[in-house]
C-alpha cells in the first residue's frame, strides 16, 4: 500500500522543518525551495505525520 | 471503570498529547477540557493570514486524526480548580472530574495594559481566533493603529496592519524591535525594514494612560506626548494560566516546574507521578543548554513535550529529553527561521550573507553556539541545526 502526499504550495514558506522528519519525502533544492515525493510506501506514514505536525504553515496533507 | 487521562487545555498541546498517547499505545479513555469553544487550531496565522483575510476556523483548525476520534472533548468549559491529592479537577459548570493522569496544557493569556480607563472599546490583544477576528474588523485602510510591544507578535501585527493600509506606530520600552532574542544588530535591521514599509517606531517608551470616552482615541506616553489612534493592539507579553492549580503542592512561580519527563514538581522537589505539564506553561531544564528550568514559548514545544509525556507514560523513553527549540516569523517578505535559545548568547555575529539582504547570525555563549537565526538562507540555517543535537 502507498500513501499520497500533497503540499499546498500557496501556503508553503519553505521552512524545511518537514525535511528533518521525513528526509526521504521532503527536501530543499539548491534555491531553498521545497520539493517532495508525492507517493510513498505506507511505512513512511509515521514520518509524514510527524512532518505534518511540525509544518509551521500546516501545508502538508495526506490525500485519502 | 478506568479513570481517564484528563488533559486541561484544548489547544495544540492538548491535541498533540492526545494524539501522542494513542501513537504510543495508550488505548484508555482521554478527556480534553478547554475554555475556548473552538476545536484546536493553529495560532501563528492569527497575527498574519487571519488578520489579512476572511479566514475561518476551518482554515486554521488542526486536522482530526482517526486515532483520536474517541477522545472526549469538553469545549467552552474552563477548569477552575484541581485537587491533586485526590486526583480531581473541577470545571466552571461545577462538575468534578476524576483522573488517573493529569496533563496540564493551559498555556498563556495576554498581559493587558493596566490603566484607569480600561473599559474603552478598540483595545485588542491577539491570542485566540476570536481575538484575531475581532481585530480584523478594525484594521481598515487608513485606520491609525498603535501596536504596544515590539516582540514577534507586535511586529507581525504591525506588518500585517501596514499591508492592509493602516497607519501603524509601534510603541515599546526596548531600544529596537525583538532585540531579545535577536540581538541588537539584527533588531536594528528589522526596524529599518519595517520603517522602509512605513511603520513608525517610538522606542524606549511606555504608555501611562489612554485617551477616549467610549472608544480608544489615543495613548498617553510616559513623556506626556499623546499619539492619536483608532485601534490599540496590546502585545506586551503573557501570563501563565496556573491559577486553577493553586492550593496544591506545586512549584508555580512562572509556569509549572517539571522534571525532565515533564512531571510536575512539588515544592519539596519530588515529582508528582501522574501529573504532567506541557507546552508554553511548562518550565523545564533542557540538557542541550544547562540545568536551568525555563519556559519556552516556541511553536514546536507543545508537540515535543506532548510526545515526551506519551513516551514516559508508555515507558518508552530513550535518553534525556532535549528538544531543539525552533521558531519562525513572517513579516512582509522577511522570513526568519531560528534554532536554539538565542537569548542565552553573550556574543552574536554574522556567519553568512549580507545583513541588508539574506543573512545568518550565530549566537554564542562562552564560545559555544546556543542559537542560529537567518533571514532567508534556509539551507544554511538548517545546516547549523545539528550543532544543537545532544552529543
Amino acid at each position: 500500500m502507498t500513501i499520497k502526499i500533497e503540499v499546498d504550495m500557496t501556503k508553503c514558506q519553505h521552512y524545511g522543518q518537514c525535511v528533518f522528519e521525513a528526509p526521504d519525502i521532503f527536501r530543499l533544492n539548491a534555491d531553498d525551495k521545497l520539493e517532495y515525493t508525492a507517493e510513498a510506501d505506507d511505512s513512511e506514514l509515521a514520518n509524514v505525520e510527524a512532518a505534518i505536525d511540525v509544518c509551521p504553515m500546516q501545508a502538508i496533507f495526506i490525500v485519502k | 471503570m478506568t479513570k481517564p487521562v484528563i488533559i486541561v487545555g484544548a489547544s495544540m498541546g492538548g491535541l498533540r498529547a492526545a494524539e501522542a498517547l494513542r501513537r504510543f499505545g495508550y488505548a484508555g479513555p482521554i478527556t480534553v477540557i478547554g475554555e475556548e469553544h473552538h476545536a484546536p487550531y493553529n495560532r501563528p496565522p492569527l497575527s498574519k493570514e487571519v488578520l489579512a483575510a476572511e479566514v475561518s476556523h476551518e482554515a486554521v483548525a488542526f486536522p482530526q486524526r482517526e486515532s483520536t476520534a474517541d477522545v472526549n472533548w469538553v469545549l467552552g468549559t474552563r477548569v477552575e480548580s484541581a485537587d491533586l491529592e485526590h486526583g480531581t479537577v473541577t470545571d466552571s459548570e461545577g462538575e468534578t472530574h476524576a483522573y488517573g493522569t493529569l496533563i496540564i496544557a493551559t498555556g498563556l493569556r495576554p498581559k493587558r495594559l493596566e490603566v484607569q480607563n480600561a473599559e474603552l472599546i478598540g483595545r485588542h490583544a491577539v491570542r485566540t481566533l476570536d481575538d484575531a477576528i475581532g481585530l480584523r474588523k478594525d484594521l481598515k485602510p487608513g485606520a491609525r493603529v498603535v501596536v504596544l510591544g515590539a516582540g514577534f507578535i507586535g511586529c507581525e501585527v504591525a506588518a500585517t496592519a501596514r499591508k492592509l493600509g493602516c497607519e501603524v506606530t509601534v510603541v515599546a520600552p526596548g531600544s529596537h524591535p525583538i532585540t531579545r532574542p535577536l540581538g541588537v544588530e539584527l533588531a536594528k535591521e528589522l526596524q529599518r525594514r519595517h520603517e522602509a514599509m512605513g511603520v513608525k517606531f517610538v522606542m524606549k517608551t511606555s504608555v501611562t494612560d489612554l485617551v477616549g470616552t467610549t472608544a480608544v482615541e489615543g495613548v498617553v506616553l510616559d513623556s506626556g506626548e499623546i499619539i492619536l489612534c483608532d485601534v490599540l493592539v496590546e502585545a506586551i507579553g503573557s501570563h501563565t494560566n496556573t491559577e486553577w492549580l493553586e492550593g496544591n503542592d506545586l512549584e508555580l512561580s512562572n509556569g509549572v516546574l517539571t522534571d525532565n519527563d515533564m512531571r510536575a514538581v512539588k515544592t519539596s522537589g519530588e515529582a508528582w507521578p501522574n501529573v504532567f505539564a506541557i507546552g508554553d506553561v511548562a518550565r523545564f531544564a533542557n540538557p542541550l543548554f544547562d540545568d536551568e528550568a525555563r519556559r519556552v514559548e516556541h511553536w514546536n514545544i507543545p508537540t515535543d513535550t506532548a510526545k515526551r509525556v506519551a513516551q514516559v507514560f508508555a515507558g518508552q523513553t530513550q535518553g534525556p529529553f532535549a528538544p531543539i527549540p525552533s521558531f519562525w516569523s513572517d513579516q512582509y517578505d522577511i522570513h526568519i527561521l531560528a534554532y536554539g535559545l538565542l537569548a542565552l548568547a553573550d556574543e552574536v555575529k554574522l556567519v553568512a550573507g549580507d545583513i541588508q539582504g539574506e543573512c545568518v547570525f550565530g549566537y554564542y555563549r562562552e564560545g559555544k553556539m546556543v542559537g542560529v537565526c537567518g533571514i532567508g538562507m534556509r539551507t544554511t540555517v538548517m545546516g547549523y541545526r545539528k550543532e544543537f543535537e545532544l552529543k
